[in-house]
C-alpha cells in the first residue's frame, strides 16, 4: 500500500514540477517586464477568490454548465438512435449520410448569425450551437459501431432464432455501447469548447461571457486569465466523468484487453 | 437407424474478379440420427462454405439439405453452430450466455447452471468471457448451444484456435459432454486425429472444388487409444487418401 502511495506521488511530481516552472517563470517575466495590465499569478487567485466571494464566478460557471449539459443531452439523445438506424438500415445510410457529411465540417461558430436571427440572444442560441456541434460525433461512432459488429455475433444471434427486439437489446446495442461511449466523450469536449465561444457574443452570463466581460469593463486580465483556468479544469472534470463511462461492467470486455 | 440430417448433391460456386469459381461439386452424405460424422478435407477446400450451407447460412447453386426429411433453408436452434473463432458474446456474463437462446425462459436460469455445471464451469456463472481462458469459452460455446436442446451441433473447426494441449483436453471433454447429452454432430477439421478421436465416421473431401474422395468408418470403441496399432492405421489411411 505504502508502496503503491509512493509510486503514485512519484508519478505526480514531474507533472506538477513542470505546472509550477510555467507559473515561476510567467510570474518573473510579469514583475521583470512592469506590466501594468498584464497579471502575475497571485493576481490572478485573488482576482477568483474575489468573484467566488460575491457569488458571480458560481452563476456562470452554472450558466456555461446549464446550457452544455441541456445541448449535449438533447444531441445525444437524438444521436444515438439516429447512429444506430443509420448502421443498421443501409438505406438510411445512403439517404442520411451525405447531408450529415456536409453539415459536420461547418464550425458551430459559422451558424452564430442564424442562431442569434432564429433564437435571439437568450439561452436557446448557445443551447442550439452545443446541441449541433455535440450531434456529429456521437452519430458518426455509433453509425461506425454498428458497422464494425463482428459477423459471428449477429449469426450466433441468428442461429439462435432471437427476437428482433432481442437482438437489439442484447447483441447490437451492447456491442456499440463502447463506440458511443467514444462519440460521447468526444461529443462533450466539443460542447464544452463552443459553449465558450458561443456566450462570448451577447449573453450577461457564463463563462465565455466572463472573459468578454473582465476585458471590456476595465481590462480585468486577471479575471480572463481565471476564466480561462477554470475553463480548462471543468473541461478536464467533464472528460474524467465519461471516462468513469468506459470503467462500467458492460463495457469493460472492449477495454480489457 | 433412420438418417437425421440429408444432404443431397450441393453444389456450389462463387463469382470473383477472375470470372466464376467452383468450389463444390456434388456432395452427398447422410448423419444418423445420434451419429458423429467428422468431415476432413484440405485447407481452404470448401469445408466451411459446407457447413454454412448445411446449417443454413448459405444457399447452395444446386442440391438440397434435409433434417428429418424437412428441407432446410434458414438457421434454425435445431441446429447450433460452434465455430473456430466463437461467439461467446464478451458483454453477457457466463450465465447471461447461456440464458441467451431461451427466449426469457421462467427457468432459464436453472436450466443455464445445469449446463454450466455440465461442462465444468461451475462457480463461473457470474464471470464474464474475458476474465476466463480460451478452454473455458469454448465450454461456455458448448453450454450455451447444449441449453437450447439442439437436435444437431455443427462444429466447424471448434477446437483449431485453441493450444495442442487445450485442444487434445476439449476433445476429451466433448466426448464426455455428447456421451452425457447425445447429439448428432457433425465436425468439420483439418485434424485427422480430431476426427478420429471423435467421430463414428470420417468423411474425405478432396481438394477444390470439393467432393467426396472416402469415407470411413471409425469402429472402434470409446475411450480410443490414439497410440494403438488400429488408430493409428486409420490415421495413415486417411492421409494417404488427403495426398500426404
Amino acid at each position: 500500500m505504502t508502496v503503491r502511495l509512493a509510486q503514485t506521488l512519484g508519478r505526480a511530481v514531474p507533472p506538477l514540477a513542470l505546472v509550477a516552472l510555467l507559473l515561476g517563470v510567467w510570474w518573473v517575466v510579469v514583475v521583470e517586464s512592469e506590466s501594468v495590465i498584464f497579471p502575475t499569478p497571485w493576481q490572478v487567485v485573488t482576482g477568483t477568490l474575489e468573484i467566488a466571494h460575491q457569488g458571480t464566478l458560481w452563476a456562470h460557471i452554472g450558466s456555461s454548465l446549464f446550457r452544455v449539459g441541456s445541448g449535449f443531452l438533447l444531441a445525444t439523445a437524438l444521436a444515438i438512435p439516429l447512429g444506430l438506424v443509420m448502421g443498421w438500415v443501409a438505406g438510411a445510410y445512403r439517404t442520411l449520410n451525405p447531408i450529415l457529411q456536409i453539415l459536420r465540417p461547418i464550425s458551430p461558430i459559422a451558424w452564430i448569425p442564424l442562431a442569434i436571427l432564429w433564437f435571439g440572444v437568450g439561452d436557446v442560441s448557445p443551447i442550439f450551437l452545443i446541441f449541433l456541434s455535440s450531434l456529429f460525433p456521437t452519430v458518426v461512432q455509433t453509425t461506425a459501431g454498428v458497422h464494425t459488429i463482428e459477423r459471428q455475433y449477429l449469426r450466433a444471434a441468428e442461429n439462435f432464432g432471437v427476437s428482433r427486439y432481442k437482438l437489439f437489446r442484447q447483441v447490437v446495442i451492447p456491442a456499440v455501447l463502447p463506440q458511443i461511449i467514444v462519440g460521447m466523450r468526444i461529443s462533450l469536449g466539443v460542447a464544452w469548447l463552443v459553449v465558450v465561444a458561443a456566450e462570448m457574443i451577447a449573453l450577461k452570463s457564463g463563462l465565455g461571457y466572463l472573459i468578454m466581460d473582465s476585458r471590456n469593463a476595465g481590462n480585468r486580465y486577471d479575471l480572463v486569465i481565471a476564466a480561462m483556468a477554470i475553463i480548462g479544469l471543468i473541461g478536464l472534470m467533464l472528460d474524467s466523468a465519461m471516462r468513469r463511462l468506459e470503467m462500467l461492467k458492460i463495457v469493460r470486455w472492449r477495454y480489457a484487453r | 437407424m433412420r438418417d437425421k440430417l440429408d444432404v443431397k448433391g450441393i453444389t456450389k460456386g462463387f463469382v470473383t474478379d477472375k470470372g466464376p469459381l467452383e468450389v463444390i461439386r456434388k456432395i452427398d452424405f447422410s448423419v444418423a440420427d445420434g451419429e458423429f460424422v467428422a468431415v476432413v478435407g484440405p485447407s481452404g477446400c470448401g469445408k466451411t462454405t459446407l457447413l454454412n450451407i448445411i446449417a443454413g447460412f448459405d444457399l447452395p447453386d444446386a442440391g438440397q439439405v434435409t433434417v428429418d426429411g424437412a428441407a432446410m433453408h434458414a438457421p434454425s436452434p435445431r441446429g447450433i453452430v460452434i465455430s473456430q473463432q466463437g461467439s461467446v458474446f464478451p458483454w453477457l456474463t457466463v450465465r447471461g450466455n447461456l440464458m441467451f437462446g431461451l427466449n426469457g425462459r421462467a427457468d432459464g436460469r436453472t436450466i443455464a447452471d445445469h449446463y454450466a455445471a455440465l461442462v465444468g464451469l461451475k462457480g463461473f456463472e457470474q464471470a464474464y468471457p474475458h476474465e476466463l481462458s480460451g478452454g473455458m469459452l469454448k465450454r461456455v460455446e458448448v453450454a450455451r448451444a447444449l441449453v437450447v436442446k439442439p437436435e444437431i451441433l455443427y462444429m466447424d473447426e471448434p477446437l483449431a484456435a485453441l493450444d495442442a494441449l487445450t485442444r487434445f483436453r476439449m476433445r476429451i471433454e466433448l466426448l464426455r459432454i455428447l456421451s452425457e447429452e447425445r447429439r448428432t454432430s457433425l465436425l468439420v477439421t483439418h485434424d485427422v486425429e480430431e476426427a478420429i478421436h471423435m467421430a463414428d465416421r470420417v468423411v474425405v473431401l478432396s481438394a477444390r472444388p470439393t467432393s467426396i474422395q472416402a469415407t470411413y468408418r471409425v469402429p472402434f470403441a470409446h475411450p480410443r487409444k490414439l497410440g494403438s496399432p488400429e488408430v493409428l492405421g486409420l490415421k495413415e489411411t486417411i492421409l494417404r487418401e488427403l495426398g500426404l
